[in-house]
């Protein structure tokens, strides 16, 4: 480097600085670790999301959220309250509602996987776990159905009975197919909609079947 | 180790070629089954860390043979010995993970392409289906040439769901009580065993006689067949007459009997041939109509319930009350033998 050579540092000036990097006060690492937060932070944001997605379920609107993160919660916990609603149905008290309860598990788990698997293989757009966790949520409102059924049920089991149950399921029924095709058919070619919606109808129209149907005895 | 990784070298060949072949429908869509970045995959570093691991271990390792050849003996024995040991040992557990990785990707990577492998099959519109579900009522009249028969899936596939949605119907309005399994696994078993088993059953017969019909053909013309036992019994579970239910079974099953018939005759050559695949197909067909109207029917349950035994087979109905039945008769014998005293 020639250009450096008549470059010098005297001797008696001390070379001194900061070597410290200036922190930021807010690293990224703190807004992304949940460790140390209190539990009831954790399990009321989960809540909240969970709930949340029950509204959009209840009221259809074309967000994405339901879509976008998803999350299998409300899935289960309505599946397992659907399950132990259903049990009792069976006409020996000594079975004690067992297949019953493997019975709904069973339908809605391998019924979701099934119509996803069928929703892709028709060129849709949407992941597996979304798909899963649309269905899911969506029979929320057979849920809200077969709490109304026992309580009808609870007064009576005449035709009476039997025609506002079959009104109650009807309704929501057609409630949960239109809540999941509104999110699942818009992922679909304009054209093929018709073939992903009718698997759809069939799984919700098994499940008011099972729910219309059970006689607490 | 050493088997294992040419085992690895072994299965490299026919691989790579798959790999070759699923990448293309990958890059069409994007649209894979399971979106490898929303599942949370929590176990650990990625593919190339694990490779740059396994790439450090082996440097540090040849760093450490060196060190220890330069300094030797002028350390203890043990700890030499426990120094190599801790090397070796990190080292396999390096080698380990990263194969366990690789059997996972693998893995994964094969469950892609079984899934895309169904995709052409699938290749439908809805005017498609609804022209074919229509078509599968009406025989043809020409036998002399081969019919074409469209190898789809989709049709078949919801109208075996639809026939096991109708046959759970029909089971809980005649109250049929399955001990030994539940409702929907006899109706699943039986629809799925019927149409995957016939169908190969009868893709076999094929095979004999020479006909000209490939395994997804068949499956498909056995799932149109279907179309007509869906309308036969969605009518008869809810209507119960013995009479109409004939008719059905005559007329409906016999059309779709019938066209699967001939579309299968038109494809074969030879008078014993045909009859021979005929024969079977009619008499399969037919009968699962008769099988899945009697078996989950409400009036033949009395029957059954004095066919059977002593032991209960697995598909078990409830016990009637003998001792009321015992009672009463002999009441009416104390009575008969009183009268005539």
């Amino acid at each position: 480097f020639p250009g450096l050579a008549d470059v010098s540092i005297s001797q008696d000036i001390p070379v001194e600085g900061e070597i410290t990097v200036p922190v930021g006060s807010h690293s990224p690492d703190e807004d992304y670790s949940t460790l140390d937060e209190p539990v009831k932070d954790t399990i009321m944001r989960d809540l909240k999301a969970v709930g949340k997605k029950f509204v959009h379920v209840m009221y259809p609107r074309k967000s994405s959220a339901l879509l976008r993160d998803w999350d299998l919660w409300g899935p289960l916990v309505l599946c397992v309250s659907l399950a132990l609603m259903l049990q009792g149905g069976s006409a020996d008290s000594k079975d004690d509602g067992g297949p019953q309860f493997a019975e709904v598990f069973v339908i809605i788990w391998f019924g979701a996987v099934v119509i996803t698997l069928n929703s892709k293989l028709l060129g849709g757009t949407i992941s597996f776990f979304q798909s899963l966790c649309v269905l899911g949520y969506c029979v929320l409102p057979l849920t809200v159905a077969m709490l109304v059924c026992r309580l009808v049920l609870l007064a009576g089991a005449g035709t009476v009975s039997f025609v506002i149950r079959l009104i109650v399921v009807g309704a929501m029924f057609g409630w949960s197919t239109l809540a999941s095709t509104a999110f699942l058919a818009d992922s679909q070619p304009p054209n093929r909609k018709a073939l992903v919606v009718y698997p759809i109808f069939l799984f919700y129209f098994v499940i008011s079947w099972m729910i219309l149907t059970f006689t607490p005895q | 180790v050493g088997p294992g990784r040419g085992r690895r070298r072994g299965r490299a060949g026919p691989g790579r070629t798959g790999a070759d072949a699923v990448s293309a429908p990958m890059q069409g869509g994007g649209s894979a089954v399971i979106d490898m970045e929303n599942m949370d995959d929590t176990s650990g570093s990625s593919f190339e860390d694990m490779g740059e691991m396994h790439q450090r271990m082996k440097e540090e390792e040849e760093e450490e043979a060196e060190g220890e050849a330069g300094t030797g003996e002028e350390e203890d024995g043990e700890f030499l010995g426990m120094k190599g040991l801790r090397g070796q040992l990190g080292r396999q557990v390096a080698d380990q993970m990263w194969q366990v990785g690789k059997r996972q990707a693998s893995r994964a990577f094969s469950l892609y392409a079984n899934i895309d492998i169904l995709r052409p099959y699938f290749d439908v519109e809805p005017v498609q289906v609804r022209a074919r579900l229509l078509e599968s009522m009406i025989p043809v009249k020409m036998i002399n040439f081969p019919q074409k028969i469209a190898g789809e899936l989709y049709g078949p596939l919801m109208l075996v769901f639809t026939l096991v949605a109708i046959l759970l119907h029909g089971m809980k309005t005649s109250d049929t009580i399955i001990r030994e399994g539940t409702l929907m696994g006899t109706a699943i078993g039986t629809c799925f065993g019927y149409w995957l088993g016939v169908s190969s059953f009868m893709y076999f017969l094929a095979y004999l006689c020479n006909a000209q019909i490939t395994m997804v053909q068949m499956l498909s013309l056995l799932g149109y067949g279907l179309f007509g036992h869906c309308i036969t019994l969605f009518v008869t579970y809810n209507i119960h007459f013995h009479s109409l239910f004939y008719i059905f079974w005559l007329v409906v099953g016999g059309l779709s009997t019938l066209r699967m018939v001939a579309v299968l005759v038109s494809r074969t050559v030879g008078h014993t041939q045909r009859l021979i695949l005929c024969g079977t197909l009619a008499a399969l067909h037919m009968l699962f109509l008769l099988y899945l109207h009697f078996a989950y029917h409400k009036v033949v349950e009395g029957i059954l319930d004095t066919l059977e035994g002593p032991n209960m087979p697995p598909f078990q109905r409830v016990a009637r009350d003998i001792p009321v039945v015992s009672n009463a008769v002999l009441n009416t014998t104390a009575k008969a033998i009183a009268l005539t005293l």
